[in-house]
């Protein structure tokens, strides 16, 4: 008999982490007024991968992601503890010394529905660059037509670059909130949701994206489609009450979850 | 509890493999009869009734594969189904098995008995038991008994060994014994294809209870 | 049961168009009568001639004037300080009790009867600051009657655009003030020039508070021009100038014995109907313009 010695997948005791991090988060809560919305959530975010945050709704995913961009600095009421560490450079970026427009210049954020500014194509993508302070014409130019590239939306666009945002069909729009935010080359892109307005072809395009987009941008996406987690990320963490329950690779999440509940969520057994 | 039609389901797949498991060791005990009996009568009706076991892998492949497509299922699920497609396989070569061996025991019968079979239907015994607590140990999900199984893999090749130093010796006594011999250790090989067959259910089973592959990964690493 | 609940139906019906043809024909009725009355008046010379004691040479060029410098003058003040007010209220202001009792304070002033803002301007403009009965007394009286209106229908505006926009020029890293400006203004420009018109158009017609700061009813020259032969070539006397107003000029027509006067009066209203009329047009055409551009 032949017996090759291969070497054991790890137990759920020694899951393996990410070696090369663009961001982590230790301990990191949140509150509105009085509502813990995040619990000490320590997830690391690994550097040029896909990492995909999945959970029922309600259970805090997208809360945590606009943590990074300290979007709820926007509203009243709203409280950091624990840290968000950026790297190179390891800046916590919830630290009271840092500004939060500082923040989110190095960061992108896609939202769960496409929402361009009412203004033409060209201003759309051109706006991050803009508020950069970026005003020679011909740079502006060739950044938007690379970003549009980027977002595999420059065929369709090219002609119409001054035309309303809003004329584009829904998949477009979302490709071009996704051009607007890689005009500005940022570090991390936070992914707030961005299919569940779409129809499975737009889906399935932005996806592709995802993946071309990855050897370029780190990814950080909030998704509740279950099978996209499973199909664009490389890791995966599942959330729950604002609770993380368990992170790991998201092939192994997806065929061998060592949490109960992960478990019952992938495999829609919940509650 | 939202996905209770995909359980039930699921329940009706392993009831479905429990079914071919079982048409499957029905057929080893028949075919062992029909040898060590010399009941060609017997023999012919394990050969016809093989088409069954093969519908029913069929219908099982279908069932997965349709589990597959429109619940596209995860973790547990997932290796639930998977392991069942490749279970109904190797059931599917099983029951080939003990076609093979009611065909021979056809040939043999028309020789007189080259000497009284001992050890064939022990490592035919020992073979359907390891089929039989292969497929319990799938359907209790039950990775200790389908452990056991892999050890008495064993006791299969050692026994297996044993009758083939017999056989030789017949054959190099007497060169007229040698077409029942050749016959009579096809069927042992037979025999320890079928405990291999029935590792491979274990192995998968393995998979299944604790998402880790054992399969080709030398026995002496702790499992 | 069916048969009862479409008889209630019919009922209410019958009652809705009832109500909404008296209205309307009371409307038609009201108009009829002006355009009958007043329409022959109307011609080249009413428009451009002074008022006079024979109602045959008496036109309405001074009122015509005056309520288009007062618009001008209010519409400059009571705009950017409405519009200022409200961004400040809607973007900038935290949520305390203070700015809770401004809001109320502010809804409630929209409420408050012209006549209290011409007592107030009398007091404030007319004697404190001794501002006289001018141009500027008149427009800044109108600028705060108008104000309330401006603030509310703004503060409307900018709300009604959608939290995502808002959150998209955020995330890009603009700041607030970038937000407000390349976004939130631009956006709701609609919804707040249709407040603005419309309050205009309610200022221009406004008698009580310009009566009470002591209008003239009868006046034979025009404000200096705001065009000097002499260097700096702009002047502001105008601002200080006498005045009166189409809705004066109608008034003090109407309260005169006579058929003639009757007439004129009845031309100078339907002049000031068109004019009301044209600002509404304006807002709905601006609407109509703008809305097709914005959309989410």
């Amino acid at each position: 008999m032949d017996v090759m010695e291969l070497p054991h997948l790890e137990s759920p005791e020694d899951r393996v982490w990410p070696k090369l991090l663009k961001a982590e988060t230790r301990a990191l809560s949140f509150s509105y007024g009085n509502r813990l919305a995040l619990k000490n959530v320590s997830v690391p975010i690994a550097e040029y991968k896909i990492t995909a945050l999945i959970g029922p709704s309600g259970c805090g995913k997208s809360t945590f992601l606009r943590c990074f961009n300290r979007m709820h600095d926007l509203y009243p009421g709203t409280r950091y503890e624990g840290e968000i560490l950026l790297h190179p450079g390891s800046r916590n970026i919830l630290a009271r010394d840092v500004d939060p427009i500082e923040v989110r210049m190095r960061l992108a954020m896609v939202f769960q529905k496409p929402n361009p500014f009412p203004k033409s194509v060209y201003e759309n993508v051109a706006y991050g660059l803009k508020v950069r302070g970026l005003t020679d014409r011909r740079a502006l130019e060739e950044k938007v037509e690379q970003a549009l590239r980027s977002a595999a939306l420059w065929e369709e666009v090219k002609d119409r670059l001054s035309a309303q945002a809003t004329s584009l069909s829904g998949g477009q729009q979302q490709r071009l909130c996704m051009a607007r935010a890689l005009a500005t080359d940022p570090e991390l892109l936070l992914l707030d949701e961005p299919t569940s307005a779409l129809d499975p072809i737009a889906t399935a395009n932005i996806e592709e994206l995802l993946l071309d987009l990855k050897q370029r941008v780190t990814i950080l996406i909030v998704t509740h489609n279950m099978q996209q987690a499973a199909r664009v990320s490389d890791w995966t963490a599942f959330m729950y009450l604002g609770e993380l329950v368990e992170f790991g690779l998201t092939k192994q999440l997806f065929t061998n979850p060592s949490k109960k509940q992960t478990e019952d969520y992938i495999t829609g057994r919940f509650g | 509890m939202a996905q209770r039609h995909f359980d039930e389901e699921l329940a009706e797949l392993k009831n479905k493999l429990a079914r071919m498991a079982g048409l499957a060791e029905d057929q080893i005990d028949k075919a062992l009869a029909a040898l060590v009996t010399r009941d060609s009568a017997l023999a012919c009706r394990v050969i016809e009734r093989d088409h069954k076991v093969n519908a029913l892998d069929v219908e099982i492949d279908e069932a997965c594969i349709e589990l597959l497509a429109l619940h596209q299922p995860a973790a547990h699920d997932l290796r639930l189904v998977t392991t069942a497609m490749k279970i109904s396989t190797e059931l599917e070569r099983i029951s080939d098995l003990s076609e093979n061996i009611s065909e021979r025991a056809i040939e043999l019968n028309e020789e007189p008995q080259l000497k009284p079979y001992i050890d064939i239907p022990r490592i035919g015994n020992l073979a359907r038991v390891m089929v039989k607590e292969s497929i319990d140990a799938f359907v209790k999900e039950d990775s200790k008994l389908a452990r056991k199984v892999l050890v008495d893999d064993d006791l299969v090749d050692d026994l297996m060994e044993q009758l083939f130093r017999e056989l030789l010796s017949f054959m190099m006594e007497n060169p007229h014994t040698i077409s029942r011999a050749i016959r009579l250790s096809f069927v042992a090989k037979y025999l320890e294809r079928m405990a291999d067959h029935a590792t491979n259910i274990a192995e998968l089973v393995v998979y299944l209870v604790e998402g880790k592959i054992i399969r080709h990964t030398s026995p002496q690493v702790p499992l | 049961m069916i048969r009862r609940r479409k008889l209630a139906e019919a009922l209410f019906k019958a009652l809705g168009l009832f109500s909404l043809a008296l209205a309307i024909g009371t409307l038609a009725l009201l108009f009829g009568a002006l355009i009958s009355e007043g329409a022959g008046r109307i011609d080249w010379q009413f428009l451009t001639s002074f008022p006079s004691r024979r109602a045959t040479q008496a036109g309405i060029l001074p009122a015509l004037v005056g309520s288009s410098l007062i618009m001008l003058v209010t519409a400059v003040v009571g705009i950017p300080l409405g519009v200022a007010a409200a961004i400040y209220l809607e973007e900038y202001a935290r949520r305390t009790w203070l700015t809770e009792l401004i809001e109320v304070t502010v809804t409630n002033l929209a409420g408050v009867p012209s006549i209290i803002f011409g007592l107030l301007a009398l007091g404030l403009f007319v004697y404190m600051l001794g501002l006289g009965t001018s141009i500027l007394t008149a427009s800044l009286t109108l600028a705060l009657l108008i104000l309330p209106v401006v603030i509310v229908t703004t503060r409307e505006a900018i709300r009604a655009i959608p939290v995502h926009i808002r959150e998209a020029a955020v995330a890009l890293g603009a700041t607030k003030w970038q937000t407000v400006f390349h976004h939130v203004l631009p956006y709701s420009a609609t919804g707040i020039l249709t407040g603005i018109i419309l309050a205009l158009s309610r200022a221009i017609g406004e008698t009580a508070p310009i009566v009470t700061i002591g209008a003239l009813t009868f006046i034979a020259f025009l404000p200096p021009a705001p065009v000097t032969t002499q260097p700096p070539f702009i002047s502001f006397e105008w601002l200080m100038s006498p005045f009166t107003v189409m809705p004066i000029q109608m008034f003090a027509w109407v309260s005169r014995p006579g058929e003639d006067f009757a007439g004129n009066a009845a031309a100078a209203g339907l002049v000031l109907v068109c004019m009301t009329l044209a600002m509404n047009g304006l807002a709905i055409y601006v609407r109509y313009r703008m809305r097709k551009r914005v959309s989410w």
